[in-house]
């Protein structure tokens, strides 16, 4: 006997919830993203863009005779450091995703669709 | 998840619609690694053995509450993962700030120490910031103790009493999440600057060399801030939307607030 499962039955695929809305304020935020990282800044801080462990912890404590050390794994070496920030976005980004979708999708159970459909 | 079938070219269009967002931001965000946290070796040892042990109790605790609330409530679990994530991630991804020129991260730690009470979301930030110290050289292991009092216990605590304090004054949930994301992010830098302040003073004054790096902070946190509360505000009314039972669980609304 050949079981089906209708798809209507099916929990709702999360990219169903997007809609065109979804779609719009994704290309906006990618486009505002985008204008923020482009625009120049109204009040450079030294070096452009550096992070404000540099341009406001590291030059301080440097003026009271603190100097940051080398990290116990250094990884900021070239782009080797690119790759573990991107990993790690990729590694939490999918381990979000998985929570939230455990989270908020409606479970159907496949034993109750195919009794139904049988 | 369990009867949905994987492979499919609709599944291929849901994950490439979680990957490239994903990859988009990493990859902006990478070229500049640092950004908030205080640096290996930058606070004396005896100020860094200092934080640390104050930070212990608050770990073990935020230990304690795991381990008990997961025993009664096993959906608990999954919503502590995901705030692992969210901490995780989001203390990590520099943002620039047009106003200062300057790159820095929110902390997430509102949004946790709302949906999982302080003391989990205490101990979400310390593993994210043990892993950011070990493998992204961001942070440090010495200064783990004084980055874990600044963003995991003040963000976690000014968050969750803030958006409890908003909320019993009846004020409305987008709001207070607004207001406690806002404020959680500025008490974290606030913390900061007294660490960082009297560890490196010497025989200076303190008062004067903290006002200096707390006004130094502003140009970057006073709009990220201001980020991080809308951020906090937007997972908290989509959680609503989506769980309203979980943040009933979670006591963050009453039951009849949710009907």
């Amino acid at each position: 006997m050949k079981l089906k499962v209708r798809s209507s039955e099916l929990a709702c695929p999360p990219y169903k919830h997007f809609g065109r809305r979804g779609v719009r304020s994704f290309l906006i935020f990618i486009l505002l993203l985008t204008a923020f990282c482009i625009l120049p800044p109204v009040a450079p801080a030294g070096e452009k863009w550096s992070g404000v462990d540099e341009s406001v912890i590291e030059k301080v404590a440097k003026e009271h005779g603190r100097e940051a050390r080398e990290p116990f794994i250094n990884t900021d070496q070239g782009d080797l450091l690119l790759f573990v920030f991107l990993l790690a976005g990729v590694v939490g980004g999918f381990i979000g995703g998985y929570y939230w979708r455990g989270l908020t999708e409606k479970r159907v159970d496949r034993v109750e669709i195919l009794k139904k459909d049988v | 998840m369990g009867n949905t079938k994987f492979g499919t070219r609709r599944d291929s269009k849901v994950l490439l619609s979680s990957v490239l967002p994903t990859a988009y931001c990493s990859l902006l965000t990478v070229s500049n690694a640092h950004a908030m946290h205080i640096s290996e070796g930058i606070l004396p040892f005896n100020w860094a053995a200092l934080w640390s042990i104050i930070a212990v109790p608050f770990v073990a605790y935020g230990l304690y509450r795991l381990r008990k609330l997961s025993a009664v409530d096993l959906s608990f679990k999954p919503l502590v993962g995901l705030m692992a994530a969210v901490v995780f991630i989001i203390s990590c991804m520099p943002i620039p700030v047009p106003t200062a020129g300057s790159c820095s991260h929110p902390c997430g730690t509102a949004i946790s120490g709302i949906l999982v009470g302080p003391a989990i979301s205490i101990l979400v930030a310390a593993v994210a910031l043990l892993i950011q110290a070990l493998f992204l050289a961001h942070g440090g292991l010495s200064t783990w103790g004084a980055n874990i009092i600044s963003m995991g216990v003040m963000g976690s605590f000014a968050g969750f009493l803030t958006f409890k304090a908003l909320r019993s004054m009846k004020i409305n949930m987008a709001v207070s999440g607004f207001v406690a994301g806002l404020l959680a992010d500025w008490a974290t830098y606030f913390t900061t600057s007294i660490e960082l302040a009297s560890g490196i003073k010497g025989d200076s004054p303190f008062m004067p060399l903290f006002w200096k790096i707390l006004i130094a902070f502003i140009p970057t946190q006073l709009p990220l801030g201001i980020l991080e509360g809308a951020m906090t505000a937007g997972m908290i009314v989509l959680l609503y939307k989506k769980r309203p039972d979980l943040l009933v669980r979670m006591k963050v609304l009453k039951a009849e607030e949710a009907v």
